[in-house]
């Protein structure tokens, strides 16, 4: 049937002949790459507008004393820089990856569901206009951390609603995006790919997207309770009305939990493809890794209250926690374990995307071992609530996640182009992130250990030096990542043509370096053959 | 079958279909619908909300219209067909635990919240701040928000209630089975039966919220027990509301000649929709009404 039709221009089966003129493309857009390609441009406004709430808080944070804000507006931008870097960097950006690059690893045309993909996209940005918004009404906006814990953030004044709203519009468009991942993996594969031959970063994404199904409707249910708490007078967390703010924090983190791994599953599937390549070997242990984020996801599900150990629980419920948060570290320990293996006489070359992906391995790592520090119950009493909690977190998600991230931009972006990225560029971005990301966090390390409590604008002056240092590092780090921004768009705009292979040295693994770069329009038009 | 569709979607070819407007319509009326709910709720007025609410219904209506007219002419191929399946599961999973989040709440309160206030385990609330208070449950708490109340018997309207969900889950197998069969007369009436029983429900519950209201002083605002109680009911009549009216949308589709014993996706996601409200009802009937 289909051979008597390829000359036909329906031979792919679709309405859709390339790209719409003018904004229609994009408003309407329908493609897997241009939504995409929205997700990651979305992703990258975000970050900076993250980042640059980030430099009002070191700059606040460089000397004892109060500087330039006031401790309401401080708080707020904890908050706010939080929600943005969470929702709308680190999770649209995985998204925005996974647009791109599913149906080019699976071989499918398109992804799906292409207009409820169109639709999980463009609630976003009024998603985020709504969040933003909240800085400027009267109260001002949501300064109770992003954790949104009552009593406290049912305060806020006429922003709760639009935090409350915003949240609302960013897990509908994360259910509807984790759906249109599931169905394009399940049910759009090329003929012979079965599971166990998935590119890792779809594994790790077909994962993810089932916990985002999962959780993302808890954290919705645990805001509309905060809004009936608030404006329609119910009782979830108030204790005179037989409620419990305690409840709060275990709905909000049984969402939590999964939530952090939902931003670094996808992380270790682009680890995944980078290090094999550059290795010039594959990767250690497939079937052990895809096992592994398994267990990781289904862990995620029982770990929640190690967030909650100073609130009373029973000392039978700290006990759980505690070993079953420990009990991640096999898992994680068998992925750092299979990535290290990988390279182990490996014909290794270290451009760009190696270099941010062994980045990760280390640094990551780090971050994980502080995560079994705070594991432990007895001590996290001393570390809760502390900068020790900052360090750690901002180690898994920067020079985890959002290395990551970078590091499959430097990897991809020639695929996706055409064109190759400023290599020397790349290279000195890799270079200056990981070194000031170090001086930024790491002194965090010493700052929480020593007791200084986080989301505080002033603090005790025998804190002073490591708040300075750290702030000179965030500024540094911030700067850096213009070099980012300027090697992506003298890369969109032209270079060096890239190969179909790009890494023609490296000859990397999988379905999408068997088409051109740029890919066509409809990836593929004909399902290839997986053997 | 195949032949019929050549046109537009070859075997074992995956249909991408043209772009479309209404995606970018749905987010802005859901951003009017919020932004207006956010105005209301701050200032009292309510036009916006209700604009918004107004695009979402136009909403539904376009780009089901244009869904419809896409399927009925065939467009749509096999491979399609179970992206839409599985689209419609992982849906309705995400429904199920957004439930989740309200049963767990009311566990957490009632087995949890409860023997805490009442001076088991950590005895600080019950010594410092409420002294002498007992728990138990129905509670609106050691501060009695709300005042004396009663709460409804389970095997009252509620049992009706919960015949009348079972037995339309019988009906609208019985339709689809009539469906398969190509019995279009059966399928018609066993499908009116369905939504009929559906908005008879819906009927009941609001007659029950108003007794609770006028007669037992059961409100929203009674404590835990009239939080857990009308968010649990009201986000499952809402359910119901939604799926009765999606009913009646394959109610009248059916009169109109859609779906056939192959190819009735629309059929039968709502189907599963209306199984998935009715075995939420049977959690509320045993954990929110009998125990």
């Amino acid at each position: 049937m289909s051979a008597s039709h390829t000359h036909d221009t329906h031979a792919a089966g679709h309405d859709d002949h390339g790209p719409m003129k003018g904004w229609r493309r994009w408003l309407f857009a329908t493609n897997h790459k241009d939504i995409g390609s929205m997700y990651l441009i979305f992703s990258l406004a975000m970050f900076l507008t993250g980042g640059a709430m980030a430099m009002v808080i070191r700059a606040e944070l460089l000397k004892p004393g109060m500087q330039f804000i006031d401790p309401g507006f401080f708080n707020s931008m904890t908050t706010v820089h939080a929600l943005l870097m969470v929702f709308g960097a680190v999770m649209p950006a995985f998204t925005g990856l996974a647009n791109w690059m599913i149906p080019l690893q699976v071989g499918a045309p398109d992804m799906a569901l292409p207009r409820m993909n169109n639709f999980s996209f463009w609630l976003l940005p009024f998603a985020f206009t709504l969040l933003i918004l909240t800085l400027f009404v009267p109260g001002g906006a949501p300064a109770g951390g992003w954790t949104l814990y009552p009593p406290l953030v049912l305060q806020t004044g006429d922003a709760f609603p639009m935090a409350v709203f915003a949240v609302h519009l960013m897990g509908a468009s994360s259910i509807m995006g984790a759906i249109n991942v599931i169905v394009t993996i399940m049910n759009m594969r090329a003929p012979g790919m079965t599971l166990l031959k998935m590119p890792l970063f779809v594994w790790t994404w077909l994962i993810t997207a089932y916990l985002l199904i999962a959780v993302m409707p808890v954290l919705a249910g645990a805001v509309t309770m905060l809004l009936t708490d608030h404006y329609f007078g119910t009782s979830f967390f108030n204790a005179a009305g037989g409620g419990d703010p305690v409840m709060f924090q275990h709905i909000f983190w049984f969402f939590g939990h999964p939530e952090v791994y939902i931003m670094i599953l996808p992380a270790f599937g682009v680890v995944s493809e980078i290090i094999p390549t550059f290795s010039r070997k594959p990767l250690f242990g497939y079937d052990a890794m895809v096992y592994a984020t398994a267990s990781i996801a289904f862990l995620s599900f029982i770990v929640w209250a190690h967030h909650m150990f100073t609130t009373g629980m029973p000392l039978v419920g700290e006990m759980f926690f505690m070993l079953s948060t420990m009990l991640i570290a096999i898992p994680t320990g068998v992925k750092v374990f299979n990535w290290t293996a990988t390279m182990w006489k490996g014909s290794l070359s270290f451009e760009t995307p190696m270099l941010f992906s062994l980045s990760f391995l280390f640094l990551f790592t780090i971050g994980g071992f502080s995560g079994l520090m705070l594991a432990m119950a007895p001590v996290d009493f001393q570390y809760h609530d502390t900068y020790f909690v900052v360090a750690h977190f901002h180690y898994v998600l920067v020079p985890g996640a959002v290395f990551s991230i970078m590091a499959a931009t430097y990897y991809w972006l020639p695929k996706w182009t055409g064109n190759m990225y400023n290599e020397k560029l790349g290279k000195l971005h890799f270079w200056l992130s990981t070194i000031f990301v170090n001086v930024l966090f790491f002194p965090q390390h010493f700052l929480g250990l020593a007791g200084m409590p986080r989301r505080i604008p002033d603090y005790s002056t025998q804190f002073a030096d490591w708040n300075f240092v750290s702030s000179i590092g965030g500024f540094c780090f911030g700067l850096t990542q213009l070099l980012f921004v300027y090697n992506i768009i003298s890369c969109v705009r032209g270079g060096v043509k890239a190969s179909d292979k790009v890494w023609d040295s490296a000859s990397p693994h999988g379905l999408e370096w068997t088409l051109s770069s740029p890919p066509p329009y409809h990836s593929f038009e004909v399902p290839p053959e997986v053997k | 079958m195949a032949h019929a569709h050549h046109d537009h979607a070859p075997a074992g070819k995956y249909y991408v279909p043209h772009a479309s407007h209404w995606p970018i319509v749905g987010s802005v009326s859901l951003f009017i619908t919020m932004f207006g709910a956010t105005q209301w709720l701050n200032s009292g007025s309510s036009t916006m909300f209700w604009v918004g609410i107004a695009c979402v219904l136009g909403l539904f209506f376009g780009w089901f219209r244009d869904v419809i007219n896409e399927s009925v002419s065939g467009t749509y191929n096999e491979a399609v067909d179970r992206s839409f399946r599985m689209g419609m599961m992982w849906f309705i999973f995400s429904e199920v635990m957004f439930f989740a989040a309200f049963f767990g709440a009311l566990y957490y309160a009632r087995n949890i919240a409860q023997p805490w206030l009442s001076g088991q385990g950590v005895k600080f609330a019950n010594s410092v701040l409420w002294q002498n208070f007992s728990g138990g449950w129905p509670s609106n708490g050691p501060a009695r928000l709300g005042g004396e109340f009663e709460v409804i018997p389970a095997f009252s309207l509620p049992a009706v209630n919960t015949m009348i969900l079972l037995t339309s889950g019988v009906t609208i197998t019985i339709a689809h089975h009539a469906l398969k069969e190509n019995k279009r007369g059966i399928l018609k009436v066993f499908l009116a039966l369905t939504f009929l029983l559906g908005f008879l429900f819906v009927y009941l519950q609001s007659t029950e919220y108003a007794e609770a209201y006028k007669e037992m002083n059961l409100k929203l605002s009674t404590g835990i027990y009239g939080s857990t109680f009308f968010m649990l009911t009201g986000f499952h009549g809402l359910h119901v509301t939604i799926g009765a009216i999606m009913l009646t949308v394959i109610w009248l589709r059916s009169m109109k000649g859609h779906f056939n014993p192959d190819n009735h996706f629309g059929f039968e996601a709502v189907a599963w929709y209306w199984h998935f409200v009715d075995v939420v009802w049977l959690g509320l009937f045993i954990f929110v009404y009998w125990l």
